[in-house]
């Protein structure tokens, strides 16, 4: 099974040449780190490799199964020569599409203009992908929701491949912006992105910078952080998540696949979004001296869930599971969750504290709310390490603050003029305001 | 990669394009030193082959080919022959295309409508040509700068002619206009009357409007020249490769900048260099690499609100480079702390107790993410934002810094306090109207109606009156709307 990535916008392309590094220096990983046998790891290397990378004919070095769309040059031209940089993988050649001009931040020229220019293009390029693959899996879709090419051009495409593709999945990764100092027009670009997302994906994986920015300064002690540690940050959390792992039962419908991970994960079409939480994460001089128990793991996993909170560090150990009433508890509720145990023993972990009914919302019982799959094989020079990624509603809280910046400069109608020049209408925003709105209710009823 | 034509008109408007080309050649050798024509050259030169008559375009191509002679993307237009003839005699002649040039004998006149009426639908077809010509030379135009002084006859007059021609004849391209405004003791009696006039075209025309004060410039120049010892000279911006010299007389003040220090270097030089740079830090996203470009189109798009409201303040930091590299890194904190005092703004105003409507930071050179962040958190304490934009920053990071510097910041800000510079022109514009002084200069000419001095006062009133209305809004935000309700 394959996916193809499409790297979208500034942002989507620079995360996606992470994201190949990323795997490949998992799959490089020497022997002596990893805990497994040549055989074992010769295994993973080619599921893995065969998920992102097909193979060149002329060349031992793969290449990734990409598409990378941006309106200006600067980005992708960047990307693709760091990529050839590696030595170990490269992009494929003619699969980049770039116009001269960039959106200007702006979603409606993304959306209306660069849009419909493009399609037939990425169309092509895509098609060209998917007739390497032997089997395509479905779409994974980089962008952010601040500018103008990812979001705006990104949600045209989704809507494309939606219609091309039917039977086909797709994860959209999108970036949340800072709070504040990206871009000024970032939450009208999001609410307008996000709203059209929830209609054609079929899971958005949703990655806060001002989270990730957290996790770089107090987990990975960086001191001045760039955008690529952040990036390495996001593509941390996708790999944990998608690299190979074993499914521990063997229920219907539930396997290793992309497609199936996906439905377990989104049993609800009004519930789309997911995060993704790591343990242990720490700086390579902290890891040397750093031992980890599956039981404590597995126990700050389930605090950071509960208490909705990015990672271990400054935890509220306050929150507790409450038998409560629907849409009432304190404490953070799921729909669906998939864990992920990477590492040594891995046999010994006992998931069974994230099989709590009160965990999950009244009508997903938890032994269908969650999935665990195990991988011994280390990860990432981890020795033991834990991934949760769920459909929960710590979501609300972002989305929250969006959709209340984006109504209060709607109010105002700032900006509105900028829309509107490229062929968007006040009620386009109302729509949008409207679609999350009820996602918003939604999750709070969980 | 986009293209961008630099439109210079008037005395000023050519003695700031020509330190721009100066400084822009400059930046651009001392990153590439290869002499390749690449794609951030391209963005404001053309390479051509000069052996031929009409020099044919080399493309960029693959971004390896030599440079074989620049051309500037240039149009020169003013309605006197000295600034123009000059600098083509002058050290940066092989950069400018003889055919890219547009001028008259007789001047305007220090008169508007001179500029605005007359000159304008005279040379209206050479104008078109010229300009159809230079973005002919471009695959992708994607921004019409346009440099003028406000208080003379021909920037304020023609530059503002050319503005509508470029609105009429190229709708897509941005318009950005770089203002001098006239000081208060300017020798030009009617640059009040030629100000209020352009300005109406401004507000009507432009994208946006990055507003430079005569005397704001003046300031920063002595205030640089008083904080640098006589011995060192660690300033960058203000000393020039090719040594070219303006004129004297220029158009953007009588005499009164006073800073003469060094031997070549011309007190107008130092305060051009401070708004040719302002053109440079600009563009400098948009044309070199970094990790959060700043497209141009991005600029107005994040930081004008409302159509008629672009009007930018803007500030540059550091005025100079210390020589001593040994300081502590607090000096990148006071960079930034810096370009929101008073003493930095490109025009006279103290953004700090107005209220902002956006803000942008372009950071160029080594800075990361974190020190942007740190800092944001850190001014916006001491700053007032709109109710509706309370985190209306965006910021830009270019890694290729200004030559000489470790790094750089330009601000750009949409915020109240510019009405108060407008405020000022309005009283001397009215101190002059009330007694209809000079207005037959200006009826005399064919098309100029005394009708057009009040819709002009009109235009001006409405935009500040609608700046004030926001800056009522900073002690006592108007009730917010509540949000959609979901029927469940």
């Amino acid at each position: 099974m394959s996916v193809i990535t499409l790297q979208l916008g500034q942002c989507g392309n620079q995360v996606g040449g992470q994201f190949f590094t990323s795997i490949m220096d998992d799959l490089h990983a020497p022997l002596t780190a990893i805990n497994m046998s040549k055989q074992a790891n010769n295994d993973y290397i080619q599921e893995s490799q065969e998920t992102f990378f097909c193979e060149q004919k002329n060349s031992s070095v793969p290449e990734a199964r990409a598409v990378m769309v941006d309106m200006e040059t600067k980005a992708i031209s960047q990307t693709v020569t760091e990529a050839k940089r590696t030595g170990r993988w490269v992009y494929p050649e003619r699969q980049q599409l770039h116009q001269k001009r960039g959106s200007g931040n702006n979603w409606a020229h993304g959306f209306c203009l660069h849009g419909p220019v493009v399609r037939e293009a990425v169309l092509d390029m895509v098609q060209r992908e998917a007739e390497k693959c032997d089997r395509l899996g479905g779409f994974l879709s980089l962008l952010s929701l601040a500018g103008g090419t990812g979001s705006g051009v990104g949600a045209y495409v989704s809507e494309m491949l939606r219609e091309e593709f039917p039977q086909a999945f797709m994860v959209n990764q999108v970036v949340w912006p800072y709070r504040t100092g990206e871009v000024i027009v970032q939450n009208y670009n999001a609410v307008l992105t996000l709203s059209h997302l929830y209609q054609t994906a079929d899971a958005i994986v949703v990655m806060e910078n001002d989270e990730l920015h957290k996790i770089c300064s107090q987990l990975l002690s960086i001191k001045r952080i760039a955008f690529r540690d952040i990036n390495r940050v996001i593509c941390h959390k996708l790999t944990s998540f998608l690299q190979p792992a074993q499914p521990v039962e063997t229920r219907t419908g539930y396997g290793k696949e992309l497609g199936s991970k996906l439905q377990l994960l989104v049993p609800h079409p009004d519930h789309k979004l997911l995060t993704i939480r790591n343990i242990p994460q720490v700086s390579d001089r902290a890891m040397e001296f750093s031992t980890f128990q599956w039981t404590g793991l597995l126990k700050h996993l389930r605090q950071m869930l509960i208490a909705s909170a990015p990672m271990e560090e400054g935890i509220n150990w306050q929150v507790k599971v409450e038998e409560t009433p629907r849409g009432s508890s304190r404490h953070n509720r799921s729909l669906a969750a998939s864990l992920v145990l990477r590492g040594k023993d891995v046999q010994s972990a006992d998931p069974s504290i994230f099989r709590d009914p009160s965990l999950y919302s009244s009508w997903t019982s938890a032994d269908i709310g969650l999935s665990v799959s195990t991988q011994p094989r280390s990860f990432c020079g981890y020795e033991k390490c834990a991934a949760l990624i769920s459909n929960s509603r710590s979501v609300v809280q972002p989305l929250d603050h969006i959709l209340e910046k984006a109504w209060n400069m709607f109010a105002s109608r700032a900006y509105v003029h900028q829309y509107v020049k490229h062929g968007m209408s006040e009620e386009d925003f109302l729509d949008a305001f409207v679609t999350l709105e009820q996602v918003v209710s939604s999750y709070k009823s969980l | 990669m986009t293209q961008s034509i630099v439109v210079q008109v008037g005395q000023c408007g050519n003695q700031i394009g020509c330190r721009f080309w100066d400084l822009a050649l400059r930046e651009h050798a001392a990153i590439n030193k290869h002499g390749v024509y690449d794609e951030p050259l391209s963005s404001f030169f053309r390479n051509v082959d000069s052996r031929y008559d009409d020099p044919a375009n080399i493309p960029v191509g693959g971004g390896k080919g030599k440079v074989k002679a620049l051309k500037a993307r240039a149009v020169l237009v003013d309605m006197e022959e000295g600034v123009v003839s000059e600098m083509m005699k002058g050290p940066l002649r092989e950069v400018f295309d003889f055919r890219q040039h547009i001028t008259d004998v007789s001047g305007s006149g220090n008169n508007w409508a001179v500029g605005h009426k007359m000159y304008g639908p005279q040379y209206r077809e050479q104008l078109s040509d010229v300009i159809r010509r230079a973005a002919e030379f471009c695959d992708c135009l994607q921004c019409f700068f346009l440099i003028h002084s406000m208080g003379g006859g021909t920037g304020s007059g023609v530059g503002t002619y050319i503005l509508n021609l470029l609105e009429e004849e190229y709708p897509d391209v941005y318009r950005f206009v770089t203002s001098v405004y006239p000081s208060a003791e300017d020798d030009v009696v009617t640059s009040p009357y030629n100000s209020v006039l352009a300005m109406r075209e401004l507000t009507e025309h432009a994208d946006c409007v990055l507003p430079v004060e005569n005397q704001a410039l003046v300031d920063i120049v002595n205030k640089i020249s008083q904080a640098l010892p006589p011995t060192k000279t660690g300033k960058r911006t203000y000393t020039s490769v090719l040594g070219s010299e303006a004129k004297q007389g220029s158009a953007i003040s009588g005499g009164d900048g006073g800073v003469v220090k060094g031997k070549n270097e011309r007190p107008f030089d130092t305060m051009n260099n401070i708004v040719a740079n302002l053109l440079l830090n600009l563009t400098s996203s948009a044309r070199f690499e970094g990790s959060l470009n700043v497209d141009l189109n991005e600029i107005t798009m994040n930081l004008v609100p409302f159509p008629r409201l672009h009007y930018l303040v803007s500030s540059q930091t550091p005025l100079y480079a210390l020589a001593d590299i040994n300081l502590p890194p607090r000096r990148l904190d006071q960079m930034f702390s810096d370009a929101f005092s008073r003493d930095n703004q490109l025009i006279r105003a103290d953004p700090k107790h107005s209220l902002y409507l956006a803000c942008a930071l372009m950071v160029r050179g080594s800075v990361e993410l974190s020190d942007i962040r740190r800092n944001i958190d850190r001014l916006k304490q001491q700053l007032h934002f709109i109710h509706w934009n309370t985190e209306g920053w965006k910021t830009g990071l270019c890694s290729v810094a200004p030559v000489g510097q470790p790094y750089s910041l330009l601000t750009l800000a949409n915020n109240t306090c510019v009405s108060n510079s407008f405020t000022d022109l309005r009283q001397r514009f009215t101190r002059l109207y009330k007694r209809k002084a000079h207005i037959h200069h200006y009826t005399h000419v064919d098309g100029m109606e005394v009708g057009d001095f009040a819709d002009s006062l009109e235009s001006l009133d409405s935009i500040v009156a609608e700046y004030s209305e926001l800056q009522q809004q900073m002690d006592r935000p108007p009730p917010s709307q509540p949000r959609l309700k979901v029927v469940t």
